[in-house]
C-alpha cells in the first residue's frame, strides 16, 4: 500500500484546485456552507499531507508521479512532467496544509467584515493549489506556471478590502511580482535554449556535463533575483512590509507564513541545491543575502508602531536566518535551517492571526493606541505571548532551539562574524516583541477598550492551535522525531544533484 | 543577432516599468517585458526551413526530427500568454480602482504606504 503513495500527489493539487472553483459558486448564496466546506478541503489537505510525510519515511527514497504516465521518448530527453516528493517537498507541504487549516478556521468569524465570502475562499483555494504544485512539481517551466498560480492569486488577496491603502499595496506587490516572474520565466527559456531540457533532474545532469556558461550563470542569476523577489531577501524586499500588512488577517498570516517559504525560498534551494548543485560561491551569495536581510528587517522593524507592519519586517529578518542557515551548506546547517523555517511558519502565522484578532475588535494596528488588552482578551493575548517568545528564541519554545542551532551551525562552520550577527538580531527581535507585549496587551487598560470583548471561539481554537504547535515543535529537536521530519528533508538537498538525479532517472532505468 | 534584440526589448520594457509614472505605462511596460521573453521563447523552438511538427506517417522519423521545429516552446508560449493575460486584467482592474480612489493615475500622489 505504502508504495503506492505516488499515485496521491495529484490530490495534493487536485482537492484545492477544483474548491477553487467550487467554493465562488456557493459563497454566493450559502456562507456558512462555503465556510463548513473550505476547512473540510484544508482539514482533508492536513490528512493527506501528514499520510505523505509518513510514507516518505517509510519508503525512504522519493516517490516520483509521471502525468498521464508520459516518461520518456527515443531521444533521451524527458517531455512528460513529473511530481516529486522528497524529504524536503513532505516538510514543506505539511506546513502549507497546516497554516491554511488555522487560516480558514480564523476566516471562517473573521471574514464577516468583509462581502464576497465566495471569492475569497476560491482564491485562498488557489494559492494553495499554486504553493502544493511548486513544492511538488520536478520540471521548471511547471514551477514557474504554479508560481503565477500562487502569486496572482496572492495579488488579488491584498487587495481583497478594496480601500486605498490595500489597492496602493497591491499594485507595487503587483508590478514587483510581476517583473520577478518574468525574470524567472526569462530564465527558464534560457536555460531550454541551452539545455534542451526542462525536468530539473535532466536539466541539472545536462548543466553538470558542460563547463559553466555564460548563459548558464545568466540563467541562475535571472532565477536568483526573481525568486529573491518572492522570498523577499533585502535588495528585494520593498513591497512586503507594504502588502502582508494590508491583507486580511488569514491572508497575511499565509503570506508571511508560508507563500514566501513555498515560493521563494524553496524554489531558490531547489534550484541552487538540486539543479545547478551547491558551490561555495552560492553558499557565500545566500549567507551574505541572509544577513543583510537578517539585520536591515530587524534594524527596520524596531521604530514600527503599526502592529503588522512590524511583523512583516521581521518576517524578512527571520526569512534571512533560514537563508543564511542553508547557505552554510553543511549537514547542520541545512537542517537548521529548515527547522527554523518550519517554526517560523507556525510562529509568524500565529501572530499574524493574534494582531487580526485584536484588529477585529479594537478597529486598530496602532500599538500605542492598546494597551492592556490582556485583561480583555485573555487566550488572544496568551497566545501572541507564546509566538511572541517563539520568535525572540525564549526556550522552551520552538524558535529558541532553531537559533541556536543556526548559531552552532556558523561556529561550527566557522563563521564567526555571522554568529555574532545572528545573536545581535536574536536580541533585537527580543526588544522588538517586548515592545509589542508592554503596549498591546500589558499596561493599563485603557478607558476605550473597557468593554471589548474577546474573538468568537472559532478564531481562539485557531489561535490555540498554533500556540500548541509551537511548543510541540520544539520536540523535533529530539533525534529520533528529527530522523523522521527534518532528516529526510535535509538529505534531500545534502544529497544535492546526484541524489535527486538518481532518485527520478534512475526510476526510469535509463541515464537520461 | 535577433535574441539580443528580444533582449533588448525586454530592458526596454524593464525601463519602462522603473521610470514612468502614470499607472497605465508602467502597465504597458509589464507588457512590453512579457512579449520580448515570449518573441525569445518562440525563436528558440525556430528552425530555418522547419515544418509543421506533426507526425507524417509517409515521412521517415529520422527526417521528421531533424526537420520539424521544435513543438515544446510553442506549447510553453500559450502557457504563458494565458498567464500573461490574467495578470494584465488583474493590474488594470486594480489601476481602475486605484483612479476611483485616487482620482489619479500619478504614482507620486498614490503615496499612503511609507516607513
Amino acid at each position: 500500500m505504502m508504495n503506492q503513495m505516488h499515485f496521491l500527489l495529484p490530490l495534493a493539487i487536485a482537492i484545492p484546485l477544483g474548491m477553487g472553483f467550487i467554493l465562488p459558486l456557493l459563497g454566493r448564496k450559502f456562507t456558512r456552507l462555503a465556510d463548513v466546506l473550505a476547512n473540510l478541503t484544508t482539514a482533508s489537505l492536513v490528512v493527506l499531507s501528514v499520510l505523505l510525510l509518513i510514507s516518505n519515511v517509510q519508503l525512504g527514497k522519493p516517490a516520483v508521479y509521471w502525468f498521464g504516465g508520459w516518461q520518456i521518448t527515443a531521444s533521451g530527453t524527458i517531455f512528460g512532467i513529473n511530481l516529486v516528493l522528497d524529504g524536503l517537498s513532505a516538510l514543506m507541504i505539511t506546513l502549507v496544509a497546516v497554516v491554511s487549516f488555522a487560516a480558514t478556521l480564523f476566516s471562517s468569524r473573521y471574514m464577516d467584515q468583509y462581502t464576497a465570502r465566495g471569492k475569497y475562499y476560491g482564491l485562498f483555494m488557489l494559492m494553495i493549489t499554486g504553493m502544493n504544485g511548486c513544492i511538488l512539481t520536478g520540471d521548471v517551466f511547471n514551477l514557474y506556471v504554479f508560481l503565477e498560480i500562487a502569486a496572482v492569486s496572492s495579488y488579488a488577496l491584498v487587495a481583497f478590502g478594496c480601500e486605498r491603502d490595500e489597492l496602493e499595496a497591491a499594485f507595487k506587490y503587483l508590478i514587483l511580482g510581476c517583473v520577478a516572474s518574468t525574470f524567472v520565466l526569462l530564465g527558464v527559456v534560457l536555460l531550454y535554449a541551452q539545455f534542451g531540457a526542462l525536468n530539473m533532474a535532466q536539466l541539472g545532469q545536462r548543466i553538470a556535463s558542460v563547463e559553466p556558461t555564460r548563459g548558464s550563470i545568466l540563467a541562475l542569476l535571472l532565477l536568483l533575483s526573481g525568486l529573491g523577489v518572492k522570498a523577499a531577501l533585502v535588495p528585494f524586499h520593498a513591497w512586503l512590509p507594504d502588502a502582508h500588512p494590508s491583507a486580511p488577517a488569514p491572508i497575511s498570516a499565509m503570506l508571511s507564513g508560508v507563500l514566501i517559504k513555498a515560493i521563494g525560498v524553496y524554489a531558490i534551494i531547489r534550484v541552487i541545491f538540486n539543479v545547478y548543485g551547491f558551490t561555495d560561491q552560492l553558499g557565500m551569495t545566500l549567507m551574505i543575502l541572509g544577513t543583510l536581510s537578517m539585520v536591515v528587517g530587524v534594524v527596520l522593524a524596531l521604530n514600527q508602531w503599526d502592529f503588522k507592519r512590524l511583523l512583516a519586517y521581521h518576517s524578512i529578518s527571520q526569512i534571512g536566518y533560514v537563508v543564511l542557515a542553508i547557505g552554510l551548506g553543511t549537514p547542520l546547517g541545512i537542517l537548521a535551517g529548515l527547522f527554523h523555517l518550519a517554526n517560523h511558519a507556525i510562529f509568524k502565522s500565529l501572530l499574524f492571526l493574534s494582531a487580526g484578532a485584536v484588529q477585529y475588535r479594537t478597529g486598530t494596528r496602532q500599538l500605542d493606541e492598546m494597551g492592556g488588552l490582556a485583561q480583555r482578551m485573555p487566550s488572544t493575548s496568551r497566545s501572541c505571548l507564546v509566538a511572541s517568545m517563539s520568535i525572540a528564541g525564549v526556550p522552551p519554545f520552538n524558535g529558541f532551539f532553531s537559533k541556536l542551532l543556526i548559531i552552532i551551525a556558523c561556529v561550527q562552520a566557522g563563521r564567526w562574524g555571522f554568529a555574532i550577527w545572528a545573536v545581535i538580531v536574536s536580541i533585537l527581535t527580543m526588544a522588538s516583541f517586548m515592545k509589542v507585549q508592554k503596549y498591546a496587551f500589558y499596561g493599563k487598560l485603557k478607558e476605550k477598550w473597557a468593554q471589548i470583548r474577546e474573538v468568537p471561539l472559532v478564531m481562539r481554537y485557531s489561535m490555540i492551535l498554533l500556540a500548541v504547535l509551537c511548543l510541540a515543535m520544539s520536540l523535533l529537536i529530539v533525534p529520533g522525531i528529527s530522523a523522521a521530519v527534518l532528516e529526510p528533508a535535509r538529505d534531500a538537498l545534502h544529497q544535492g544533484v546526484k541524489g535527486y538525479q538518481e532518485a527520478i532517472l534512475v526510476l526510469l532505468g535509463s541515464g537520461g | 543577432m535577433v535574441y539580443t534584440l528580444c533582449l533588448l526589448l525586454f530592458m526596454i520594457g524593464l525601463y519602462g516599468v522603473l521610470t514612468q509614472k502614470n499607472l497605465i505605462k508602467i502597465i504597458i511596460g509589464l507588457g512590453i517585458m512579457e512579449y520580448a521573453v515570449n518573441m525569445l521563447l518562440i525563436m528558440v523552438g525556430y528552425r530555418h526551413d522547419g515544418i509543421v511538427p506533426i507526425l507524417d506517417r509517409a515521412m521517415p522519423l529520422d527526417e521528421f526530427l531533424a526537420r520539424a521545429v521544435d513543438p515544446l516552446p510553442q506549447a510553453m508560449v500559450l502557457t504563458a500568454i494565458v498567464i500573461n493575460v490574467a495578470v494584465l486584467a488583474l493590474s488594470i482592474a486594480i489601476a481602475m480602482r486605484l483612479y476611483q480612489k485616487y482620482g489619479t493615475y500619478d504614482i507620486t500622489e498614490i503615496r499612503q504606504l511609507r516607513g
